[in-house]
């Protein structure tokens, strides 16, 4: 389906700021902002729900810390439990103290590892990935924020101009 | 201002009255002589005290009827007159410890103080005052602290087995160390520490007081230098005195990261504390200014340096576990051996707990999350402080009853009635600090 989409350039992000808050509460919906740094306090402004990353980061690192406890059994105590310089490898936690370094360093590994990659999947990011950016001036010292039109053109135009929008483009046929 | 309530002030002096009751009876119940150590040791044999206590004595006697039989009667006439001393040094222990736990809040309070002023943090001089307040206790409790070290070089107690003449004389050791544990010269660090530390603390207050009614600057930057000198003879100091107050009572053992490991104790019960009563005052509506976030700053801390200190207790004990050496792995065999379930419960309390409790961001904005998080810490690191002093004083006798319970209560209550009493006498809220605006609209 054919849509269209106006794209407002913003110069100053407080403005870009209350330029959201502005087209929020007039009810248009917000498809993107495009920034060149972290806003801080847009996703607030515009509604975004929380990230839940650090819980999956979490469950990663419960993961990470389970095949570190049941690799170090398997080897260690189950498999061949040789007497290494007098070391207790006769159950799990008596010779613990020995396997904790590696369960840390498991544990964050998995943890961070595994969660940049979910960062990855979910923010559509990998490498020879064709740019999303609709103008190279949002990474440098613009901003620029895309609102679907809907047979309100005029009304959207005037709305942007107000809130201090300093280019307005409209693009068809976007997506 | 904050008016002391009443209600807190009886508090804290029936905790006081209790607690002199408990150390009293405690006192009182310790054995003059061999027979009474023989028939204590006896009852609590035979009442078995159930848990782990009950086995400990059980592995004492077995011990000790093998032992007779090895070397004969006088084997064990020495074994019972160590017996006796430790239950002689029970009571005295017991106020030892917890006379020190509640000084290492304050001292802990004290460094995180000077650690905010020397950062110039942001988001702390609000709470300036509620740290100042708590820092109050050092004095008191610090020279509470030194009378029992004096009464300990005076041979009141049998704590310090270093300070006994007889036993250094026999111990090519302890003649080696002598150089270092002397009683005259341990006194005089003793003193010396503690003077550094009480008279930062009262210069830093009263720059403090006196930066709300100036003009200028000028107290503010002198407080910023005073604090950085002090963090820097801080380190030196609590380093040593951790090796002097605790590490001396086992004079056979030496860590070289031992006061890093108490220090991390330090630190973190200090953080709860200021935590809990900035909760406390909050709910009494008296510091309006402090929102979630400070307390979410706070919570962080709290849930950071328990993990610090974990990593410093585990730090010192797998490298002690791992070699095995002889002379340094009697440390933790005999609290293994004899304080299985504070030594353990312990790691439980200060790790496991605040991991879990406080990982969550929003955990740590519920103020009951933080405070009850903050009383399992508190009552971890009391233990702390329990499982380095007791094994090398009263050994396989301990037991939490009387005068263990009653020093925490004394100790308690007199440090609830000095630092409640000391935040009577200040605005709750600094004036003129630079910071004091920023720090007002703190938003994390």
């Amino acid at each position: 389906m054919a849509s269209t989409v106006i794209h407002a350039y913003y110069d100053d992000d407080d403005v870009l700021m209350h330029a959201v808050k502005k087209v929020k509460a007039a009810k248009h919906h917000i498809e993107e902002v495009y920034c060149p740094f972290p806003v801080h306090g847009l996703d607030k402004a515009m509604g975004l729900a929380p990230t839940r990353i650090a819980i999956t980061s979490f469950m990663y690192g419960c993961l990470g810390l389970t095949v570190a406890i049941v690799m170090m059994n398997y080897i260690m105590i189950a498999d061949w439990p040789q007497d290494i310089g007098g070391k207790p490898s006769f159950s799990y936690m008596e010779n613990m103290p020995a396997f904790v370094p590696i369960m840390f360093e498991m544990t964050v590994f998995f943890a961070a590892h595994l969660m940049v990659i979910t960062f990855y999947l979910r923010s559509r990011l990998w490498p020879f990935k064709k740019s999303e950016n609709p103008d190279p001036k949002t990474t440098d010292d613009q901003f620029v924020m895309e609102i679907e039109v809907h047979d309100n053109e005029a009304e959207l135009k005037e709305l942007l101009l107000d809130t201090g929008a300093v280019e307005l483009n409209i693009i068809k046929n976007s997506h | 201002m904050y008016t002391f309530s009443n209600r807190l002030r009886i508090g804290s002096f029936i905790l006081m009255a209790l607690g002199i009751l408990g150390i009293g009876i405690g006192f009182v119940n310790a054995p003059g002589t061999v027979e009474e150590a023989k028939a204590i040791v006896a009852a609590a044999h035979d009442d078995g005290h159930g848990g782990a206590h009950g086995e400990d004595t059980t592995h004492a006697m077995t011990e000790e009827q093998g032992a007779a039989a090895a070397h004969g009667e006088g084997h064990d006439a020495a074994h019972d007159e160590h017996v006796l001393h430790q239950l002689q040094n029970r009571p005295w222990a017991a106020v030892y410890v917890a006379a020190f736990f509640f000084f290492m809040i304050a001292l802990g309070v004290l460094a995180f103080y000077a650690v905010q002023r020397a950062a110039q943090a942001g988001w702390s001089p609000l709470l300036f005052r509620v740290m100042e307040g708590i820092t109050a206790y050092l004095v008191p409790g610090g020279i509470i602290v030194f009378v029992i070290l004096v009464l300990s070089v005076m041979h009141m107690n049998h704590m310090f087995t270093w300070m006994d003449a007889d036993v250094v004389a026999h111990d090519e050791l302890l003649q080696n160390k002598s150089g270092y544990l002397n009683p005259v010269f341990f006194l005089i660090r003793a003193a010396l520490f503690l003077g550094g530390w009480i008279f930062y603390r009262q210069y830093s207050r009263k720059l403090s007081l006196a930066q709300d009614e100036s003009d200028d600057n000028s107290n503010f930057k002198k407080n910023f230098r005073w604090s950085a000198g002090f963090l820097v003879f801080y380190l030196v100091t609590e380093s040593m005195m951790s090796w002097d107050w605790i590490m001396s009572v086992d004079p056979h053992w030496f860590s070289t990261l031992f006061g890093w490991y108490v220090f991390a104790s330090m630190f973190v019960s200090g953080i709860t504390v200021i935590a809990m009563i900035t909760i406390y005052l909050k709910s009494k509506g008296y510091l309006p200014d402090v929102n979630d976030s400070h307390i979410h700053d706070l919570a962080k801390f709290m849930f950071a340096i328990s993990i610090f200190w974990t990593y410093l207790w585990f730090g010192q004990f797998m490298l002690i576990w791992y070699a095995n050496i002889p002379e340094e792995v009697t440390y933790f065999v005999t609290r293994i051996e004899d304080y299985k379930l504070p030594f353990f419960g312990m790691l439980a309390m200060n790790f496991i707990f605040p991991l879990l409790l406080l990982m969550n961001s929003d955990y740590k904005r519920v103020n009951w999350f933080v405070v009850m998080t903050g009383i399992v810490i508190l009552c971890g690191h009391y233990l702390d402080v329990f499982n380095m002093i007791m094994p090398a004083t009263v050994g396989d006798q301990w037991y939490i009853g009387l005068p263990e319970i009653g020093s925490i209560l004394f100790f308690s209550g007199l440090f609830i009635f000095i630092v409640f009493r000391e935040l009577t006498l200040a605005p709750l809220q600094p004036k003129r600090n630079p910071f004091i605006e920023e720090s007002r609209q703190f938003h994390y």
